[in-house]
Formats: structure tokens, sequence, C-alpha cells
């Protein structure tokens, strides 16, 4: 993938161990603080630092307001803020879905002939690396700024490569010898498709699927940016922020942020779900 | 033995790969060699003499360039249709996502074999080879010897009347590799299966074969046949006994022979 594939899976194994423990080492509480303080406290003094800093040079409140500031905004705007979260989400997980059906199914069929997808590949590689999100004022101008199906589609080319890409990988680099496995049975396309190539892809189709959970509300956030409805939060920390509003911004932002992780936290569990065995086999090699 | 009809005929088959490349490989010629119902056939030879390449050929995963395979008296294609054959390489090549259990289901479930008929094979292999309490088991939590173990018992899970083994044990260790060879005959004998097993081990040739096909290399051909009448059921102590021994030098021989008259040529 062109993601930063390095980052993700270290990332990737931190959470789990954290918050799924079960997956790795159970840690116990006592453990868990002990290994998590360092990096509370840090995030503390930051705040802290950024706090005085905003007090002692005078910066005033419209180019970086105090984290207080923000906590006290977040907290009122929350009843704005959080349907304007939702609303973008749904765009967010709405674009999602219809790239990740496109992407499997395409890739479904064009593996079946390897000529089409070893043609295909390097055009959806080179595509998946540019900056797709750029393609927004052009969607706002097809769909209607307002519709959410703009937004959604953006999302969807955006999560269709990366999904495209990795479900041909998946099902085309099948061990050689579970092939031949196969074929000393005897056994029909069909066999091959169900009982080795899907399974042999849902570790690629996952790591793809947790790419693009960040990627989508990245992409709907930013599409956002240039027009929509006034429901969308992009929309809001744009406005807010071409007011000088910035502690609404930042507050939205927040928001921003906490929808991207309860994405990719929930495809976490649902991993786990519909392949423990990897998971397990994670962790074991680990 | 030489009365009852052959399993495998092979009768002049040669192989070549990359035909018309200027490159091509001359892997086997002229091979002929039968092989009856209930032995157990090794190939032994240094590694690139074709051995692996002649399995393959029987089991019909390539094609020869010229002569034919006979199995069960069809082509090796049908025979491969018929389902005639189970095989076991070197890699387990157990499928990660599927418990012990299931891996030993897998053949059972492509030939659409009712479920209860599958879960008793299964029950039953995994008694053959004794890993029934690991059944839940996911391939990746036992051990080398045990994950070809599982191998077995699903090569074996759908009856094949040939069982084609690839190095099953290369990758053991030596004292895991004498306990697989014991159990391999343990299994040989209670299922009365037809064995062609690869190898480039004198003595584990010698231990467990009916007969030796020795092989020698560029191009691949047959350089003798060892008859191995050790007596059954062979033990601990047959590797201890001098016949033993007698055949391994045999076999080392033959091999030798073939060396000197390459080099000769
Ligand atoms: N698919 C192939 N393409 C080209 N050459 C091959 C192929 N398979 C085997 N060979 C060649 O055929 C010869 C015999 O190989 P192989 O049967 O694997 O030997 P062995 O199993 O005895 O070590 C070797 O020279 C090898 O390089
Ligand atoms: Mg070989």
């Amino acid at each position: 993938m062109s993601q930063p594939a390095d980052l993700i899976p270290a990332l990737e194994e931190e959470l789990e161990a954290e918050l799924l423990p079960e997956a790795g080492q159970a840690l116990r509480t006592g453990q868990r603080l002990r290994r998590y303080l360092p990096a509370i406290l840090l995030f503390l003094l930051a705040l802290g630092a950024w706090e005085m800093a905003v007090n002692v040079f005078h910066i005033e409140g419209f180019l970086l307001p105090k984290p207080t500031v923000i906590a006290s905004t977040f907290v009122r705007e929350l009843p704005v803020i959080l349907p304007a979260g939702l609303f973008t989400m749904r765009e967010a997980l709405g674009g999602f879905v219809l790239g990740c059906v496109l992407g499997i199914l395409i890739a479904l069929a064009t593996s079946r002939w390897s000529i089409i997808s070893d043609g295909a590949m390097p055009f959806a590689i080179a595509v998946n690396s540019t900056p797709i999100v750029a393609l927004a004022p052009i969607m706002n101008n097809w769909f209607g700024i307002t519709n959410p199906l703009a937004k959604m589609s953006i999302v969807a080319v955006i999560v269709f490569f990366p999904v495209l890409i990795n479900t041909v990988r998946g099902l085309t680099q099948v061990n050689d010898g579970a092939l031949e496995l196969m074929r000393s049975y005897a056994a029909g396309e069909g066999a091959v498709l169900f009982d080795l190539r899907i399974p042999n892809a849902l570790p690629f189709l996952f790591s793809a699927f947790k790419v693009s959970s960040t990627l989508s509300v990245i992409a709907a956030i930013v599409s956002e940016y240039f027009g929509g409805s006034r429901d969308a939060l992009g929309v809001y920390i744009s406005q807010q922020a071409a007011l000088f509003h910035f502690a609404e911004a930042w507050a939205a932002i927040i928001v921003a942020c906490l929808m991207g992780v309860a994405f990719y936290l929930a495809l976490l569990v649902f991993e786990r779900l519909v392949m423990p065995w990897h998971v397990s086999l994670r962790a074991a090699e680990e | 033995m030489s009365h009852s009809s052959p399993v495998v005929s092979v009768s002049g088959v040669t192989k070549v790969f990359g035909e018309g490349d200027s490159d091509r490989v001359r892997a086997l010629e002229n091979i002929n060699l039968d092989v009856h119902p209930g032995e157990f056939i090794s190939l032994i030879g240094p590694s690139g003499c074709g051995k692996s390449t002649l399995l393959r050929l029987i089991g019909d995963l390539i094609k020869p360039s010229g002569g034919t395979v006979q199995v069960n008296g069809k082509s090796a294609h049908q025979a491969r249709l018929d389902r005639d054959y189970g095989m076991v390489f070197q890699q387990a090549t157990l499928y990660d996502w599927r418990t012990v259990r299931k891996n030993v289901q897998l053949p059972l479930e492509v030939m659409s074999y009712a479920r209860e008929k599958r879960e008793a094979r299964a029950q039953e292999m995994l008694k053959l080879v004794q890993l029934e309490e690991f059944s839940r088991h996911y391939p990746w939590q036992l051990s080398g010897g045990m994950q070809q173990r599982v191998a077995i018992a699903r090569a074996l899970a759908f009856e094949p009347s040939l069982l084609l083994m690839d190095e099953p044990f290369g990758a053991l260790d030596e004292m895991t590799r004498e306990r697989m060879q014991m159990e391999l005959l343990r299994i040989w004998s209670q299922t009365q299966t037809t064995v062609i097993f690869v190898t480039h081990s004198i003595p584990e040739a010698v231990f467990l074969s009916s007969r030796a096909v020795v092989m020698s290399p560029r191009p691949g051909r047959l350089a003798g046949i060892v008859e191995i009448d050790l007596p059954r059921p062979r033990a601990f102590e047959t590797r201890e006994s001098a016949p033993f021994f007698e055949k391994i030098v045999e076999v080392r021989e033959c091999l030798r022979r073939d060396e000197v008259r390459v080099a000769s040529a």
C-alpha cells in the first residue's frame, strides 16, 4: 500500500494490546498505569505549558485559545458540534461502505482474470497515491454542494483504491503449495475461491479497512471545507475559523479526532469477530 | 507382488522444462517404473535429480513431455479427478484460518462429504495420527512435527489409494524425524495405502521402504532399484541391525556407481 504501512501496524499493536488486552498478554491495571504514566504526564504537562505560554506571552485568544477555554467551549457547543459530527460521520460511513463494496466486487471480478488485474494494478496504485480529495469541488458541482452524496462519493473514491489493491493482492498472493493441494483434490474454482482465496484475502482486506477508516473521516471533513450543508462538522470548523472563533473550531476538531479513533476501534473489534485466528496469530508472533 | 496389476505405471517418461528455450532443463529422461499395491517406494537421489518432478508427474500436477503415466489403470489426470491421490509436501501447508479438525476436513468439504461423515472421518484420522486432543487448536499452536502429522491426516482423510510424499520430514529435527518415520510406518500398515516417498536421506529410505528407487541427475534417470527386505514391523532395533547397514551400503554403492559412470563419461 502507498499508505504509511510501517506506522499503521505499530500503532495497531499498541492500540490492540491496550484496548483489547485479551489479544496480547493482559496487562494488570497497575502495570498498565505505570506503563502509560509517562505518556499521561507528558500530555498533562504539554497542556499546562500551552496554558502557561498563552498567559505569559499574552497570545491573543483568537490565535491560540487556552486548553481550559477550549474545554469549556467544547461543553457549551456540544449540542451543536455533536449532531454536526454525526452528520459528517454518516457521510464518511456511507462513502466507506460504498467504496468497500465497489472495491471488493471489482477485485473479485478482475482477480479472476490475472491479465486484467495485472494490467490495472499499476494504475490503481498510481491513482491511490494522488490527492483524490482535490476532486471535492468537482463532486460538489456534480451532486450539489449540500448533497451528502457529493462527500460520500469523494470518500468512496478514496476508500475504493486501497480496498481494491489489497483485495486483489489477498486473492492472488496465495501460497503455491495451498493451490497445489486444492489441485490434488480436483477442487473446482468455487472451492478455491471460497476455501482459499477469500480467507487468504481477509487480513489484507482488514488492513485496507483500517487505513480507510481514518482516510474516510479525513476526506469527509476536508471536502466539507470546500462548502456543504450547514449541519456538517467541516463546514462548522471552516466557518468558525473564518470568524476567528478558534475555540469553537478546536472543540469541533476534538470531535473529529474522537470520531476517527472510534471508527478505527470499531473495525478492530469487527476484525476480532471475523478473524479471531488472525488476531491471535499476530499476537503469538510478537 | 509383481503379479498384481500396478497402482502406478510410468513408462518412457521424459520431462523437459522450458522446452524450446536455450536454458531448457532435461529434468527426467526415459523413466520406467511400476509400483504395486501396498508398496512403500522411496525415490532417493541428490538434490536436482528430478525426484519431485517425477512425483509431481505421477500426481498430475505437471504433464510429461513424453511417455505415459498410468495410475490405477487410467491416466494420471483421470486419477486426480477421481481423487486417487493424497499428497504431503515438505511444508505442511495447513490453512491458518482453520482449526486442526477443520484442516483435516478440508478435502472432505471440497469433495462434498456430508457433515457427519466429515466430522467422523476427521476424528478418526486425528486418532490415527494421535492428535485428538489438539483438534480445536490452530496450526500455529502446534510444533512442526505435529503440523506434519495433521497434513498426513488430511491427506488420508478421503482414503486415497496412493499417498505421494515429497520430503515430508525434511524440515524436522533428527529425533522428531525418526519418531515420524515410525508413525508413518504404523499408519501405512494400518491403512494399506501405497506410498511413494521422496527423500535424500539414505537411512530414511532404507528404514521406510520396501523398495528404494535410486535416481541420478543431469538428466534425471533411474540408477537402480534396491529391494529392502528387512523384516517388518520395523522398530528402533532395526536401525541398529546389521542388515540395515548392509542395505544402506547397497543404496550408497548404487548412488556412487552412477557418479563414477557420469564422471568417466
Ligand atoms: N518448474 C520448473 N521449471 C524449470 N525447471 C524446473 C522446474 N522444476 C524443476 N526444475 C528443474 O528440474 C530439475 C529437477 O528438479 P526436482 O525434481 O525439483 O529435483 P529434486 O526434487 O530431486 O531435488 C532441476 O534441475 C530443477 O532445476
Ligand atoms: Mg525436491
